[in-house]
């Protein structure tokens, strides 16, 4: 088992925190985490990759699928990525410009949900 | 795991360990089954290399470990897709100021100057594409990279260098 979901409710978001490698193994599991999320009609969905110890291309793919489903349902998605090194790999995809990233699950909850604000209140923090 | 039992009754991975102990060339060569789950083996085997026999900084040897992870999984899903069951092979060979690492397929191939484009991160379409960044990934991580691929198989270099060596070549 290469990764770890637990699901929980941070208000508005429902958080999925993962541990593990999000790598062609274990990002799988978590599409079907987000799959089954979007279909109970959670619409606010937090990603906690605190616990994440290796991302590459798939799990940004995963990333990437659950924004879209999100966003076609009036929904949003937030990261909480405090590692440089997983950081780094949302960057180089340009995914920074276009998603909040957060250092803590707690930043979270009182950051907007639209993108555009979103994208806004990131160029704050710098 | 057992819907990957088709691919493996090959034999297990092999390690290779070449010239360890010569600062000039200490390497080694892997040969592992074409199976997703033994992708994680070679990256953590290429970054640990890298990280005791050069002085890539640990920034470099994430990224390498990234670029590794990108380029096996390809290497093996060529052979998972075109039902070849050779061993997918992966060589490291580590100087003081750089790390070279080759991956090498017998899978299909590919055109490399036919690869699809990226949509701007900001334009609606680029939300379909959630698979295709591999290489875009490894491009902009290595210092490096050449890919030579035809229809017999497919071989990408990438080549990793201290910040000390980029500035000075």
């Amino acid at each position: 088992m290469s990764v770890t979901i637990r699901r929980y409710e941070q208000p508005p978001w429902c958080v999925l925190r993962v541990a593990g490698e999000l790598d062609v193994v274990g990002a799988p599991e978590l599409r079907q985490a987000v799959v089954s999320a979007v279909a109970e009609g959670i619409r606010l969905l937090a990603f906690d990759l605190s616990d994440v110890d290796f991302l590459d291309s798939f799990g940004i793919g995963v990333i990437i699928g659950a924004l879209k489903r999100l966003r076609q349902r009036g929904g949003d998605m937030v990261v909480v990525c405090p590692s440089r090194r997983i950081r780094r790999v949302f960057e180089i995809c340009d995914l920074d410009k276009i998603l909040a990233l957060h250092d803590s699950i707690e930043q979270t909850s009182a950051s907007p949900t639209t993108p555009a604000a979103a994208a806004l209140a990131g160029e704050g923090h710098g | 795991m057992d819907d990957l039992s088709a691919s493996s009754h090959g034999p297990i991975a092999s390690f290779a360990v070449s010239k360890i102990g010569n600062a000039e060339n200490g390497g080694i060569e892997i040969e592992i089954p074409a199976r997703t789950d033994y992708v994680s083996l070679v990256r953590l085997v290429v970054a640990e290399l890298a990280a005791l026999n050069s002085s890539l900084e640990p920034e470099r040897i994430d990224d390498l470990r990234v670029a590794v992870s990108e380029a096996t999984t390809n290497a093996v899903q060529a052979h998972i897709r075109s039902d070849c069951n050779q061993q997918v092979r992966v060589s490291c060979h580590c100087s003081e100021g750089a790390v070279l690492v080759e991956v090498a397929d017998q899978g299909p191939g590919f055109d490399v100057n036919a690869l699809p484009k990226m949509p701007a991160v900001e334009h609606p379409e680029r939300l379909s594409h959630e698979s295709g960044m591999g290489l875009l990934l490894i491009r902009e991580l290595a210092d490096e990279l050449t890919i030579d691929s035809n229809s017999e198989g497919t071989e990408i270099r990438l080549l990793f260098r201290t910040a000390r060596a980029s500035s000075s070549s």
